[in-house]
Protein backbone atom coordinates (compact mmCIF):
# COMPACT_ATOMS: atom_id res chain seq x y z
CA UNK A 1 0.00 0.00 0.00
CA UNK A 2 1.64 3.06 -0.80
CA UNK A 3 0.91 6.47 1.15
CA UNK A 4 0.94 9.89 1.04
CA UNK A 5 0.81 12.82 3.02
CA UNK A 6 -0.47 16.30 1.13
CA UNK A 7 0.38 19.58 3.45
CA UNK A 8 -1.03 23.04 3.09
CA UNK A 9 -2.76 25.43 4.46
CA UNK A 10 -6.68 25.95 4.81
CA UNK A 11 -8.29 27.62 1.32
CA UNK A 12 -4.93 25.53 -1.18
CA UNK A 13 -6.77 23.03 -2.02
CA UNK A 14 -5.51 20.43 -0.11
CA UNK A 15 -8.56 18.21 -0.03
CA UNK A 16 -9.31 18.42 -3.85
CA UNK A 17 -5.66 17.52 -4.62
CA UNK A 18 -5.90 14.49 -2.27
CA UNK A 19 -9.33 13.54 -3.70
CA UNK A 20 -8.22 14.48 -8.13
CA UNK A 21 -5.00 11.74 -7.07
CA UNK A 22 -7.01 9.42 -5.37
CA UNK A 23 -9.89 9.94 -8.43
CA UNK A 24 -7.49 9.43 -11.28
CA UNK A 25 -6.15 6.14 -9.43
CA UNK A 26 -9.65 4.77 -9.05
CA UNK A 27 -11.22 5.79 -12.72
CA UNK A 28 -7.72 3.47 -13.72
CA UNK A 29 -8.70 0.58 -11.94
CA UNK A 30 -7.14 0.42 -8.70
CA UNK A 31 -8.14 1.38 -5.30
CA UNK A 32 -7.49 4.11 -3.87
CA UNK A 33 -8.76 6.41 -0.35
CA UNK A 34 -8.18 10.14 0.16
CA UNK A 35 -9.50 11.87 3.20
CA UNK A 36 -8.68 14.87 5.16
CA UNK A 37 -6.60 15.35 8.50
CA UNK A 38 -9.51 16.31 10.81
CA UNK A 39 -7.81 19.68 11.54
CA UNK A 40 -9.66 23.18 11.98
CA UNK A 41 -11.38 24.45 8.72
CA UNK A 42 -10.23 28.02 8.47
CA UNK A 43 -8.36 29.50 5.57
CA UNK A 44 -4.40 29.76 6.27
CA UNK A 45 -4.34 27.30 8.96
CA UNK A 46 -2.17 24.30 8.22
CA UNK A 47 -4.08 21.05 7.40
CA UNK A 48 -3.36 18.03 5.51
CA UNK A 49 -5.01 15.50 3.93
CA UNK A 50 -4.27 11.88 3.17
CA UNK A 51 -4.53 9.44 0.07
CA UNK A 52 -3.77 5.96 0.09
CA UNK A 53 -3.44 3.59 -3.07
CA UNK A 54 -3.42 0.01 -3.77
CA UNK A 55 -4.41 -3.12 -5.88
CA UNK A 56 -6.71 -4.59 -3.21
CA UNK A 57 -9.53 -2.91 -1.87
CA UNK A 58 -8.68 -0.62 1.11
CA UNK A 59 -10.04 -1.33 4.72
CA UNK A 60 -8.38 0.54 7.02
CA UNK A 61 -9.33 4.25 7.88
CA UNK A 62 -6.72 5.62 10.11
CA UNK A 63 -4.63 8.52 9.59
CA UNK A 64 -1.22 8.14 7.43
CA UNK A 65 1.40 7.57 10.06
CA UNK A 66 4.55 6.92 7.85
CA UNK A 67 3.90 8.02 4.57
CA UNK A 68 6.00 7.08 1.51
CA UNK A 69 5.79 10.48 0.07
CA UNK A 70 4.83 14.11 1.12
CA UNK A 71 3.24 16.57 -1.43
CA UNK A 72 3.87 20.15 0.59
CA UNK A 73 1.78 23.68 -0.75
CA UNK A 74 3.41 25.82 0.82
CA UNK A 75 7.45 25.80 1.69
CA UNK A 76 6.49 27.23 4.96
CA UNK A 77 5.35 24.39 6.21
CA UNK A 78 9.00 23.03 5.62
CA UNK A 79 9.42 24.13 9.43
CA UNK A 80 6.84 22.94 11.17
CA UNK A 81 8.17 19.81 12.82
CA UNK A 82 4.81 18.07 11.76
CA UNK A 83 5.21 18.18 8.09
CA UNK A 84 8.26 15.59 8.06
CA UNK A 85 6.95 13.37 11.11
CA UNK A 86 6.91 9.73 10.01
CA UNK A 87 7.95 9.75 6.27
CA UNK A 88 9.53 6.46 5.54
CA UNK A 89 13.10 6.35 5.48
CA UNK A 90 13.78 6.65 1.68
CA UNK A 91 10.82 8.58 1.29
CA UNK A 92 10.76 11.61 -0.94
CA UNK A 93 9.00 15.18 -0.60
CA UNK A 94 7.70 17.27 -3.21
CA UNK A 95 7.55 21.27 -2.14
CA UNK A 96 6.11 24.29 -3.76
CA UNK A 97 8.71 27.00 -4.08
CA UNK A 98 10.83 29.80 -6.08
CA UNK A 99 12.14 27.57 -8.73
CA UNK A 100 13.29 24.00 -9.46
CA UNK A 101 15.97 22.82 -6.85
CA UNK A 102 16.75 19.15 -5.57
CA UNK A 103 18.02 18.70 -2.14
CA UNK A 104 19.34 15.36 -1.43
CA UNK A 105 22.04 15.69 1.24
CA UNK A 106 19.83 14.56 4.15
CA UNK A 107 17.73 10.58 4.00
CA UNK A 108 15.35 12.27 2.08
CA UNK A 109 15.46 14.00 -1.29
CA UNK A 110 13.49 17.42 -1.29
CA UNK A 111 12.40 18.01 -4.56
CA UNK A 112 11.06 21.54 -5.01
CA UNK A 113 9.49 23.16 -7.91
CA UNK A 114 7.81 26.17 -9.03
CA UNK A 115 4.07 25.38 -8.28
CA UNK A 116 2.45 28.84 -7.68
CA UNK A 117 4.17 30.28 -10.52
CA UNK A 118 3.04 27.73 -12.80
CA UNK A 119 -0.18 28.28 -11.79
CA UNK A 120 -0.26 32.29 -11.83
CA UNK A 121 1.13 31.82 -15.74
CA UNK A 122 -1.82 28.95 -16.67
CA UNK A 123 -4.60 29.79 -14.87
CA UNK A 124 -4.01 33.48 -13.19
CA UNK A 125 -4.74 31.69 -9.59
CA UNK A 126 -2.23 31.08 -6.87
CA UNK A 127 -3.35 27.34 -6.11
CA UNK A 128 -0.27 25.03 -6.52
CA UNK A 129 -2.02 21.93 -6.10
CA UNK A 130 -2.89 20.67 -9.66
CA UNK A 131 0.92 21.68 -11.21
CA UNK A 132 2.18 19.59 -7.61
CA UNK A 133 -0.08 16.56 -8.90
CA UNK A 134 1.26 17.14 -12.38
CA UNK A 135 5.10 16.58 -11.29
CA UNK A 136 4.16 13.80 -8.71
CA UNK A 137 2.62 11.73 -11.01
CA UNK A 138 5.23 12.47 -13.56
CA UNK A 139 8.23 11.84 -10.74
CA UNK A 140 6.64 8.07 -9.80
CA UNK A 141 4.62 7.34 -13.13
CA UNK A 142 1.96 5.81 -10.82
CA UNK A 143 -0.45 6.26 -13.66
CA UNK A 144 -0.39 8.10 -16.79
CA UNK A 145 -0.55 11.87 -16.73
CA UNK A 146 -3.80 11.78 -18.43
CA UNK A 147 -5.67 9.76 -15.73
CA UNK A 148 -5.12 13.40 -14.18
CA UNK A 149 -6.78 15.71 -17.11
CA UNK A 150 -9.56 13.12 -17.12
CA UNK A 151 -10.50 13.20 -13.43
CA UNK A 152 -10.01 17.34 -13.64
CA UNK A 153 -12.22 17.04 -16.69
CA UNK A 154 -14.89 15.40 -13.94
CA UNK A 155 -14.47 18.98 -11.98
CA UNK A 156 -13.92 21.77 -14.57
CA UNK A 157 -14.87 22.29 -18.19
CA UNK A 158 -14.31 24.44 -21.16
CA UNK A 159 -11.81 27.05 -21.10
CA UNK A 160 -10.84 26.21 -17.32
CA UNK A 161 -10.29 22.96 -18.30
CA UNK A 162 -7.82 23.78 -20.55
CA UNK A 163 -6.13 26.36 -19.53
CA UNK A 164 -5.35 22.77 -16.07
CA UNK A 165 -4.60 20.74 -18.84
CA UNK A 166 -1.77 23.45 -20.03
CA UNK A 167 -0.56 23.37 -16.37
CA UNK A 168 -0.44 20.00 -16.09
CA UNK A 169 2.00 19.73 -19.34
CA UNK A 170 3.94 22.30 -18.42
CA UNK A 171 4.37 21.58 -14.66
CA UNK A 172 5.32 17.92 -16.17
CA UNK A 173 7.93 19.12 -18.38
CA UNK A 174 9.82 20.40 -15.20
CA UNK A 175 10.46 17.43 -13.73
CA UNK A 176 12.85 14.28 -14.35
CA UNK A 177 10.07 11.84 -15.82
CA UNK A 178 10.53 8.14 -13.48
CA UNK A 179 13.03 10.16 -10.71
CA UNK A 180 11.13 8.42 -8.04
CA UNK A 181 9.84 5.51 -9.76
CA UNK A 182 11.47 3.07 -7.37
CA UNK A 183 10.73 5.01 -4.39
CA UNK A 184 6.85 4.25 -5.52
CA UNK A 185 7.84 0.48 -6.19
CA UNK A 186 9.14 0.17 -2.81
CA UNK A 187 6.75 1.83 -0.74
CA UNK A 188 3.78 0.16 -2.49
CA UNK A 189 5.21 -3.47 -2.57
CA UNK B 1 -17.09 -0.15 -12.58
CA UNK B 2 -16.96 1.86 -8.84
CA UNK B 3 -17.01 5.49 -9.29
CA UNK B 4 -14.43 7.59 -7.15
CA UNK B 5 -16.66 9.50 -4.69
CA UNK B 6 -16.89 11.28 -1.24
CA UNK B 7 -18.83 8.97 1.34
CA UNK B 8 -21.36 12.39 1.43
CA UNK B 9 -21.58 12.84 -2.30
CA UNK B 10 -22.48 9.19 -2.96
CA UNK B 11 -24.93 9.12 -0.36
CA UNK B 12 -26.68 12.58 -1.57
CA UNK B 13 -27.14 10.34 -4.83
CA UNK B 14 -28.40 6.96 -2.96
CA UNK B 15 -30.67 9.24 -0.66
CA UNK B 16 -32.28 10.94 -4.68
CA UNK B 17 -32.45 7.21 -6.13
CA UNK B 18 -34.68 6.26 -3.07
CA UNK B 19 -36.82 9.51 -5.12
CA UNK B 20 -37.91 11.67 -1.64
CA UNK B 21 -40.30 13.89 -2.42
CA UNK B 22 -39.52 16.43 0.92
CA UNK B 23 -35.98 16.74 2.21
CA UNK B 24 -35.66 19.26 4.65
CA UNK B 25 -32.34 20.20 6.09
CA UNK B 26 -30.12 22.81 8.27
CA UNK B 27 -26.46 22.47 7.36
CA UNK B 28 -23.99 21.05 10.22
CA UNK B 29 -20.40 19.56 10.02
CA UNK B 30 -20.12 17.03 9.19
CA UNK B 31 -23.05 16.68 7.42
CA UNK B 32 -22.91 19.19 5.28
CA UNK B 33 -22.40 17.65 2.45
CA UNK B 34 -24.92 15.18 1.81
CA UNK B 35 -27.91 17.71 1.93
CA UNK B 36 -25.66 20.23 -0.07
CA UNK B 37 -25.49 17.29 -2.75
CA UNK B 38 -29.40 16.30 -2.54
CA UNK B 39 -29.86 20.25 -2.95
CA UNK B 40 -27.60 20.58 -5.98
CA UNK B 41 -29.75 17.82 -7.82
CA UNK B 42 -32.52 19.41 -6.87
CA UNK B 43 -31.35 22.69 -8.40
CA UNK B 44 -30.06 20.79 -11.71
CA UNK B 45 -33.46 19.20 -11.73
CA UNK B 46 -32.49 15.88 -11.90
CA UNK B 47 -34.30 15.20 -8.46
CA UNK B 48 -38.36 16.06 -8.53
CA UNK B 49 -38.56 16.87 -4.66
CA UNK B 50 -39.45 19.91 -2.49
CA UNK B 51 -36.12 20.67 -0.87
CA UNK B 52 -36.78 23.17 2.05
CA UNK B 53 -34.41 25.17 3.79
CA UNK B 54 -34.84 25.71 7.32
CA UNK B 55 -33.93 27.98 10.25
CA UNK B 56 -33.03 25.24 12.51
CA UNK B 57 -32.60 21.61 13.12
CA UNK B 58 -35.98 21.68 15.03
CA UNK B 59 -37.16 23.15 12.16
CA UNK B 60 -35.93 20.54 9.43
CA UNK B 61 -37.09 17.58 11.62
CA UNK B 62 -40.79 19.02 11.87
CA UNK B 63 -40.93 19.89 7.62
CA UNK B 64 -39.76 16.67 7.64
CA UNK B 65 -42.26 15.07 9.97
CA UNK B 66 -45.38 17.51 8.39
CA UNK B 67 -44.34 16.13 5.10
CA UNK B 68 -44.39 12.13 5.93
CA UNK B 69 -47.68 12.72 8.13
CA UNK B 70 -48.92 14.33 4.37
CA UNK B 71 -47.94 11.46 2.41
CA UNK B 72 -44.59 12.07 0.92
CA UNK B 73 -41.24 9.98 1.34
CA UNK B 74 -39.45 12.72 3.30
CA UNK B 75 -36.01 12.66 4.44
CA UNK B 76 -33.79 14.96 6.97
CA UNK B 77 -29.92 14.65 7.55
CA UNK B 78 -27.74 16.32 10.68
CA UNK B 79 -25.45 15.64 13.23
CA UNK B 80 -24.35 16.69 17.03
CA UNK B 81 -25.72 19.87 18.26
CA UNK B 82 -27.98 19.20 14.94
CA UNK B 83 -29.54 16.05 16.78
CA UNK B 84 -29.80 17.52 19.86
CA UNK B 85 -31.77 20.65 18.52
CA UNK B 86 -34.20 18.21 16.65
CA UNK B 87 -34.45 15.67 19.88
CA UNK B 88 -38.25 16.91 20.85
CA UNK B 89 -39.07 16.23 17.32
CA UNK B 90 -37.30 12.89 16.67
CA UNK B 91 -39.58 11.27 19.54
CA UNK B 92 -42.54 13.11 18.32
CA UNK B 93 -41.81 10.80 14.72
CA UNK B 94 -41.49 8.22 16.70
CA UNK B 95 -43.93 8.33 18.92
CA UNK B 96 -46.29 8.87 16.59
CA UNK B 97 -44.77 5.98 14.41
CA UNK B 98 -44.21 8.12 11.64
CA UNK B 99 -41.96 6.13 8.42
CA UNK B 100 -38.96 8.80 7.82
CA UNK B 101 -35.14 8.46 7.29
CA UNK B 102 -32.77 10.09 8.43
CA UNK B 103 -28.95 10.30 8.33
CA UNK B 104 -26.98 10.80 11.40
CA UNK B 105 -23.09 12.02 10.68
CA UNK B 106 -22.43 10.82 13.67
CA UNK B 107 -20.02 13.51 15.75
CA UNK B 108 -18.95 14.74 18.82
CA UNK B 109 -21.19 16.31 21.59
CA UNK B 110 -20.49 19.64 22.72
CA UNK B 111 -19.37 21.07 25.18
CA UNK B 112 -16.41 21.45 25.15
CA UNK B 113 -17.10 22.23 21.48
CA UNK B 114 -15.75 19.44 19.20
CA UNK B 115 -16.65 18.97 15.36
CA UNK B 116 -15.02 15.37 14.89
CA UNK B 117 -16.69 11.89 14.77
CA UNK B 118 -17.50 9.76 17.63
CA UNK B 119 -21.51 8.29 18.17
CA UNK B 120 -22.39 10.23 21.07
CA UNK B 121 -24.87 12.25 19.00
CA UNK B 122 -26.78 9.02 17.86
CA UNK B 123 -26.47 7.39 21.50
CA UNK B 124 -28.14 10.47 22.99
CA UNK B 125 -31.05 9.42 21.29
CA UNK B 126 -30.95 5.60 21.66
CA UNK B 127 -34.16 6.14 23.67
CA UNK B 128 -36.29 8.00 21.68
CA UNK B 129 -37.74 5.17 19.75
CA UNK B 130 -36.08 5.19 16.21
CA UNK B 131 -34.07 2.03 14.38
CA UNK B 132 -30.78 3.00 14.29
CA UNK B 133 -28.82 1.06 11.86
CA UNK B 134 -24.58 1.54 11.98
CA UNK B 135 -22.45 1.57 9.11
CA UNK B 136 -19.50 0.55 8.81
CA UNK B 137 -17.78 1.87 5.17
CA UNK B 138 -19.65 3.94 2.93
CA UNK B 139 -20.55 1.61 0.72
CA UNK B 140 -22.74 -0.08 3.61
CA UNK B 141 -24.28 3.10 3.85
CA UNK B 142 -25.52 3.51 0.16
CA UNK B 143 -27.08 0.48 0.68
CA UNK B 144 -28.51 0.79 4.42
CA UNK B 145 -29.93 3.99 2.96
CA UNK B 146 -31.96 1.98 0.35
CA UNK B 147 -33.07 -0.43 2.96
CA UNK B 148 -33.83 2.03 5.43
CA UNK B 149 -36.89 3.53 3.31
CA UNK B 150 -37.79 0.20 3.01
CA UNK B 151 -38.12 -0.91 6.86
CA UNK B 152 -38.99 2.39 7.63
CA UNK B 153 -42.25 2.07 5.76
CA UNK B 154 -43.06 -1.40 6.44
CA UNK B 155 -42.26 -1.30 10.08
CA UNK B 156 -44.21 2.40 10.31
CA UNK B 157 -40.82 3.57 12.25
CA UNK B 158 -38.43 6.26 11.37
CA UNK B 159 -34.53 4.91 10.68
CA UNK B 160 -31.64 6.73 11.85
CA UNK B 161 -28.67 5.73 9.32
CA UNK B 162 -25.33 6.10 11.57
CA UNK B 163 -22.64 7.29 9.30
CA UNK B 164 -19.46 8.26 11.38
CA UNK B 165 -18.60 11.91 10.17
CA UNK B 166 -15.19 12.56 8.56
CA UNK B 167 -13.82 9.12 8.34
CA UNK B 168 -16.68 7.84 6.14
CA UNK B 169 -18.49 11.12 4.96
CA UNK B 170 -14.96 12.58 3.82
CA UNK B 171 -13.71 9.96 2.64
CA UNK B 172 -13.28 9.85 -1.05
CA UNK B 173 -13.22 5.90 -2.46
CA UNK B 174 -14.21 3.67 -5.20
CA UNK B 175 -18.33 3.27 -4.60
CA UNK B 176 -20.72 1.54 -6.30
CA UNK B 177 -24.16 2.95 -6.67
CA UNK B 178 -26.98 0.77 -8.00
CA UNK B 179 -29.47 1.70 -10.42
CA UNK B 180 -32.77 3.99 -10.22
CA UNK B 181 -34.66 0.78 -11.55
CA UNK B 182 -33.13 -1.61 -8.93
CA UNK B 183 -34.04 0.88 -6.46
CA UNK B 184 -37.35 1.47 -7.87
CA UNK B 185 -38.07 -1.84 -7.82
CA UNK B 186 -36.98 -2.20 -4.32
CA UNK B 187 -38.90 0.72 -3.05
CA UNK B 188 -42.43 1.59 -4.48
CA UNK B 189 -44.21 4.51 -4.30
CA UNK B 190 -45.21 4.36 -0.65
CA UNK B 191 -48.82 5.10 0.84
CA UNK B 192 -49.11 5.87 4.96
CA UNK B 193 -51.89 4.64 5.68
CA UNK B 194 -52.21 7.00 8.97
CA UNK B 195 -51.67 9.69 6.95
CA UNK B 196 -53.52 13.13 7.19
CA UNK B 197 -55.69 13.88 4.03
CA UNK B 198 -58.83 16.13 3.23
CA UNK B 199 -60.87 13.74 2.26
CA UNK B 200 -60.85 12.03 5.03
CA UNK B 201 -59.91 14.43 7.88
CA UNK B 202 -58.64 13.44 11.10
CA UNK B 203 -56.08 14.58 13.71
CA UNK B 204 -52.53 12.95 14.48
CA UNK B 205 -50.29 13.33 17.80
CA UNK B 206 -53.21 14.95 19.98
CA UNK B 207 -53.53 14.01 23.64
CA UNK B 208 -53.65 11.03 24.99
CA UNK B 209 -54.43 10.06 28.30
CA UNK B 210 -53.57 7.74 31.23
CA UNK B 211 -56.17 5.57 30.00
CA UNK B 212 -54.28 5.21 26.45
CA UNK B 213 -50.60 6.11 26.82
CA UNK B 214 -49.35 2.79 27.89
CA UNK B 215 -50.81 0.87 25.27
CA UNK B 216 -49.27 3.36 22.87
CA UNK B 217 -45.52 2.63 24.09
CA UNK B 218 -46.26 -1.18 24.64
CA UNK B 219 -47.35 -0.79 20.89
CA UNK B 220 -44.27 0.82 19.86
CA UNK B 221 -41.67 -0.87 22.15
CA UNK B 222 -43.48 -4.75 20.20
CA UNK B 223 -42.87 -2.89 16.94
CA UNK B 224 -39.08 -2.23 17.38
CA UNK B 225 -38.60 -5.67 18.43
CA UNK B 226 -40.43 -6.60 15.16
CA UNK B 227 -38.49 -4.62 13.07
CA UNK B 228 -35.97 -6.79 13.76
CA UNK B 229 -37.25 -9.38 11.13
CA UNK B 230 -38.04 -6.66 8.46
CA UNK B 231 -33.87 -5.46 8.85
CA UNK B 232 -33.15 -8.78 7.97
CA UNK B 233 -35.39 -9.21 5.23
CA UNK B 234 -34.29 -5.82 3.87
CA UNK B 235 -30.66 -6.86 3.61
CA UNK B 236 -30.95 -10.19 2.24
CA UNK B 237 -33.87 -8.94 -0.29
CA UNK B 238 -31.15 -5.89 -1.25
CA UNK B 239 -28.17 -8.27 -1.18
CA UNK B 240 -30.48 -10.32 -4.21
CA UNK B 241 -30.49 -7.23 -6.32
CA UNK B 242 -26.66 -5.87 -5.87
CA UNK B 243 -24.86 -8.56 -4.37
CA UNK B 244 -23.87 -6.76 -1.22
CA UNK B 245 -24.69 -8.22 2.36
CA UNK B 246 -24.04 -6.81 6.07
CA UNK B 247 -25.34 -9.28 8.36
CA UNK B 248 -28.80 -7.91 8.77
CA UNK B 249 -29.00 -7.29 12.81
CA UNK B 250 -25.08 -7.33 13.17
CA UNK B 251 -22.11 -9.33 10.99
CA UNK B 252 -19.47 -11.87 12.53
CA UNK B 253 -16.15 -11.54 10.80
CA UNK B 254 -12.78 -11.53 11.13
CA UNK B 255 -11.70 -15.27 12.89
CA UNK B 256 -15.09 -17.27 13.71
CA UNK B 257 -13.40 -19.80 16.25
CA UNK B 258 -11.54 -17.56 18.23
CA UNK B 259 -12.66 -17.58 21.67
CA UNK B 260 -11.81 -13.26 22.26
CA UNK B 261 -14.53 -11.16 20.14
CA UNK B 262 -14.52 -7.56 19.76
CA UNK B 263 -17.78 -5.63 19.21
CA UNK B 264 -17.73 -2.37 17.79
CA UNK B 265 -20.05 -0.18 15.84
CA UNK B 266 -19.18 1.68 12.94
CA UNK B 267 -16.39 2.52 11.00
CA UNK B 268 -13.46 1.29 12.56
CA UNK B 269 -13.64 -2.31 11.74
CA UNK B 270 -11.48 -2.13 8.78
CA UNK B 271 -8.87 -1.02 10.41
CA UNK B 272 -8.93 -3.37 13.57
CA UNK B 273 -9.44 -5.93 10.56
CA UNK B 274 -5.93 -5.04 9.05
CA UNK B 275 -4.25 -5.05 11.99
CA UNK B 276 -5.11 -8.35 13.24
CA UNK B 277 -4.07 -9.32 9.66
CA UNK B 278 -0.59 -7.59 10.00
CA UNK B 279 0.42 -8.80 13.39
CA UNK B 280 -0.27 -12.59 13.29
CA UNK B 281 1.49 -13.09 16.65
CA UNK B 282 -1.47 -11.57 18.42
CA UNK B 283 -4.43 -13.11 19.47
CA UNK B 284 -6.95 -13.86 16.48
CA UNK B 285 -10.60 -12.15 17.66
CA UNK B 286 -14.39 -12.79 15.99
CA UNK B 287 -15.35 -9.32 15.02
CA UNK B 288 -18.94 -8.44 15.86
CA UNK B 289 -20.25 -5.66 13.70
CA UNK B 290 -23.45 -4.31 15.46
CA UNK B 291 -25.12 -3.04 12.71
CA UNK B 292 -28.71 -2.30 14.82
CA UNK B 293 -28.03 -0.98 17.94
CA UNK B 294 -32.02 -0.48 17.78
CA UNK B 295 -33.97 -2.41 17.63
CA UNK B 296 -31.24 -4.82 20.47
CA UNK B 297 -30.67 -7.60 18.50
CA UNK B 298 -30.49 -9.87 21.74
CA UNK B 299 -31.05 -13.25 20.21
CA UNK B 300 -28.82 -12.72 17.31
CA UNK B 301 -25.88 -11.54 19.76
CA UNK B 302 -26.53 -14.49 22.07
CA UNK B 303 -25.70 -16.80 19.03
CA UNK B 304 -23.13 -14.39 17.87
CA UNK B 305 -21.21 -14.65 20.94
CA UNK B 306 -21.37 -18.47 21.47
CA UNK B 307 -18.01 -20.31 22.56
CA UNK B 308 -16.82 -16.69 23.24
CA UNK B 309 -14.18 -16.61 26.83
CA UNK B 310 -13.70 -12.84 26.02
CA UNK B 311 -15.69 -10.22 24.59
CA UNK B 312 -14.52 -6.21 24.50
CA UNK B 313 -17.07 -4.17 23.65
CA UNK B 314 -15.59 -1.03 22.10
CA UNK B 315 -17.96 1.83 22.16
CA UNK B 316 -17.37 5.53 20.15
CA UNK B 317 -19.23 7.26 23.57
CA UNK B 318 -19.89 6.78 26.66
CA UNK B 319 -22.47 7.42 29.96
CA UNK B 320 -20.13 9.78 31.90
CA UNK B 321 -20.97 8.55 35.80
CA UNK B 322 -21.24 4.95 34.83
CA UNK B 323 -19.16 3.68 31.98
CA UNK B 324 -20.36 2.38 28.84
CA UNK B 325 -23.72 2.12 26.67
CA UNK B 326 -23.80 -1.31 24.56
CA UNK B 327 -21.44 -2.81 26.74
CA UNK B 328 -23.69 -3.01 29.84
CA UNK B 329 -26.69 -4.30 27.05
CA UNK B 330 -24.76 -6.68 25.71
CA UNK B 331 -23.56 -8.07 29.25
CA UNK B 332 -27.23 -8.06 30.33
CA UNK B 333 -28.31 -10.07 27.18
CA UNK B 334 -25.82 -12.67 27.73
CA UNK B 335 -26.34 -12.89 31.24
CA UNK B 336 -27.69 -16.52 31.87
CA UNK B 337 -26.84 -17.82 29.10
CA UNK B 338 -23.93 -21.27 29.75
CA UNK B 339 -20.59 -20.12 30.52
CA UNK B 340 -20.96 -16.06 28.72
CA UNK B 341 -17.83 -14.70 27.76
CA UNK B 342 -16.01 -11.79 30.34
CA UNK B 343 -17.10 -8.27 29.43
CA UNK B 344 -14.42 -5.93 28.70
CA UNK B 345 -15.92 -2.93 28.43
CA UNK B 346 -13.82 0.72 26.66
CA UNK B 347 -14.29 3.75 25.10
CA UNK B 348 -11.87 5.07 22.26
CA UNK B 349 -11.44 7.65 19.49
CA UNK B 350 -13.75 10.03 21.28
CA UNK B 351 -13.86 13.48 19.43
CA UNK B 352 -12.21 12.53 16.60
CA UNK B 353 -8.66 11.15 17.95
CA UNK B 354 -7.22 7.94 15.87
CA UNK B 355 -8.29 5.22 15.69
CA UNK B 356 -4.77 4.01 15.16
CA UNK B 357 -3.01 0.43 13.80
CA UNK B 358 -2.36 -0.43 17.41
CA UNK B 359 -5.53 0.35 18.76
CA UNK B 360 -6.02 -3.92 18.08
CA UNK B 361 -2.74 -4.60 20.25
CA UNK B 362 -3.83 -2.44 23.06
CA UNK B 363 -7.82 -4.15 23.58
CA UNK B 364 -6.63 -7.73 22.99
CA UNK B 365 -4.11 -6.69 25.79
CA UNK B 366 -6.86 -6.25 27.90
CA UNK B 367 -7.43 -10.05 28.71
CA UNK B 368 -3.52 -10.53 29.85
CA UNK B 369 -3.95 -9.99 33.25
CA UNK B 370 -6.04 -12.82 34.02
CA UNK B 371 -8.72 -11.80 32.52
CA UNK B 372 -10.80 -10.22 35.09
CA UNK B 373 -12.55 -7.32 33.44
CA UNK B 374 -10.91 -3.87 34.46
CA UNK B 375 -13.57 -0.94 34.98
CA UNK B 376 -14.84 0.95 32.22
CA UNK B 377 -12.29 2.94 30.52
CA UNK B 378 -11.01 5.29 27.46
CA UNK B 379 -8.46 3.47 26.33
CA UNK B 380 -6.87 5.87 24.47
CA UNK B 381 -6.92 8.84 26.72
CA UNK B 382 -3.73 9.68 28.83
CA UNK B 383 -4.37 10.39 32.63
CA UNK B 384 -1.26 11.80 32.80
CA UNK B 385 -1.74 15.24 31.07
CA UNK B 386 -4.98 15.69 33.69
CA UNK B 387 -4.10 18.16 37.19
CA UNK B 388 -3.48 14.84 39.60
CA UNK B 389 -7.06 15.47 41.13
CA UNK B 390 -8.57 14.72 37.62
CA UNK B 391 -6.89 11.32 37.13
Amino acid sequence: MLEIRIHGRGGQGNVVAAYLLASAVIDGGRYAQAFPAFGAERRGAPVAAFVRIDEKPIRRRCQVREPAFLIVQDPALMDVPETLSGLRARGTVLVDGAALEIDGSGANEILTMPATHLAMEHIGRPVPNTALLAAFITLTQLMPLSALIDALAERFKGPILEKNQRLVEAAAETVEAGRWREVAHAAGA
Amino acid sequence: MPLALEGSQALARAIALCRPQVVAAYPITPQTHIVEGIAKLVADGQLDCEMVSVESEHSAASVALGAAVAGSRAYTASASQGILLMAEVLFDIAGLRVPLVMTCANRALSGPLNIWNDQQDSMAMRDSGWIQLYCATNQEAIDTTVQAFRIAERCELPVMVCVDGFTLTHTLEPLELPSQEQVDAFLPPYFFRHGLHPDEPRSLGTLVGPEHFSEVRHAHHHALLRAQDEIVQADADWSDVVGRQYGGLLEVRGNPDATLGILTLGSVLGTLEDAMEENPDLPQARFIKLRSFRPFPAQALREACAGLEHLIVLERALSPGYGGIVGPEVQAVLAGQPSPPRIHNVAAGLGGRDLSLDLYARLVHLIDSGGEPEPFRIIDADPSLLPEEDR
